[in-house]
């Protein structure tokens, strides 16, 4: 689990361009939206490619984006339980 | 009429009132934008996810506006932005398609109108006035003074940011303005005469023909 944080840190950074921002700049349960790292509608459309792309994953309730992207460890989680092995 | 004050961005050199502010090296333009919003110590995030005629607008427009005592009495609906150039949002039309060959991409997309630029700009200074963009095939000074005076005249718009911000590929050609009503002691005439004296104008060693 540790190593996946570490890996969508770097994928974020990245795909959204957050250029001004390492990796150890993003807590792991840090909110990803307004008051935390204040992404946008944009980057939520980034980071639903960021999952299709690097790990084959489609969301495929957007109701259920709120939750999947609220943290870097929410995305790992959701990662976790639905890449098939 | 009058211009207040001046910019170009020329071959990896920022320039204000003809003076070289920055100068990055030469051939990678992507590298001398970050490395010119780093050194002008810009507090804008994101500025890092902007494609390259953003970057370059907002670049121009922060060495404007932030000394300018035009703006500090204007209203945001006071101050107008009219901006041209010849490629439109074409390098970020060719970005995005290529990235559509893999997973198109979001953030460029964004970026596939050649007026972001001006939203961009709008966004980052407060700006509320009447915008228009040009795409032309090269800079116009006559029909930009023109243009820009009738504004200013007929509108209750007091100032306007105006001028040519260009980019394909490695090739950008900058050249932003503030135009004001009134002129303070080195204010020159907002004349498409003196427009195209100071786009033409050289400084350092940039090359204007290559």
């Amino acid at each position: 689990m540790d190593q996946l944080i570490s890996n969508l840190k770097v994928q974020i950074i990245d795909s959204l361009n957050l250029k001004h921002l390492k990796p150890e700049d993003i807590g792991d349960d840090q909110p990803l939206f307004v008051d935390g790292l204040g992404l946008d509608s944009i980057d939520a459309l980034e980071l639903i490619v960021l999952m299709q792309q690097y790990y084959n994953i489609k969301i495929a309730n957007p109701q259920d984006g709120p939750q999947i992207f609220r943290s870097v460890k929410s995305m790992a989680e959701f990662i976790k339980a639905n890449q098939t092995a | 009429m009058y211009i207040a004050s001046y910019c170009h961005i020329r071959q990896q050199t920022l320039t204000y009132n003809g003076e070289v502010i920055f100068k990055g090296n030469p051939g990678n333009l992507d590298a001398f934008l970050t490395d010119a919003f780093q050194f002008l110590k810009i507090a804008y995030p994101k500025f890092y996810k902007m494609d390259r005629l953003s970057k370059l607008g907002l670049l121009a427009s922060e060495l404007l506006i932030r000394d300018s005592t035009a703006k500090r009495e204007c209203k945001p609906d006071q101050i107008a932005l009219v901006l041209a150039n010849a490629h439109a949002s074409l390098d970020t039309d060719v970005r995005y398609l290529e990235s559509t060959k893999s997973m198109a991409s979001p953030s460029l997309f964004v970026y596939t109108l050649s007026n972001i630029v001006a939203g961009e700009i709008c966004i980052r200074h407060g700006i509320k006035g009447e915008n228009a963009f040009f795409v032309q095939p090269a800079f116009d000074a006559d029909f930009m003074a023109q243009y820009v005076n009738q504004l200013l005249t007929e509108t209750k718009n007091e100032m306007c940011l105006a001028g040519w911000a260009d980019v394909m590929g490695e090739h950008h050609d900058v050249f932003l303005y503030l135009a004001v009503k009134e002129g303070n002691g080195i204010a020159q005439l907002h004349t498409g005469e003196e427009l195209q004296k100071l786009y033409q104008s050289n400084y350092g060693s940039v090359d204007l023909q290559s």
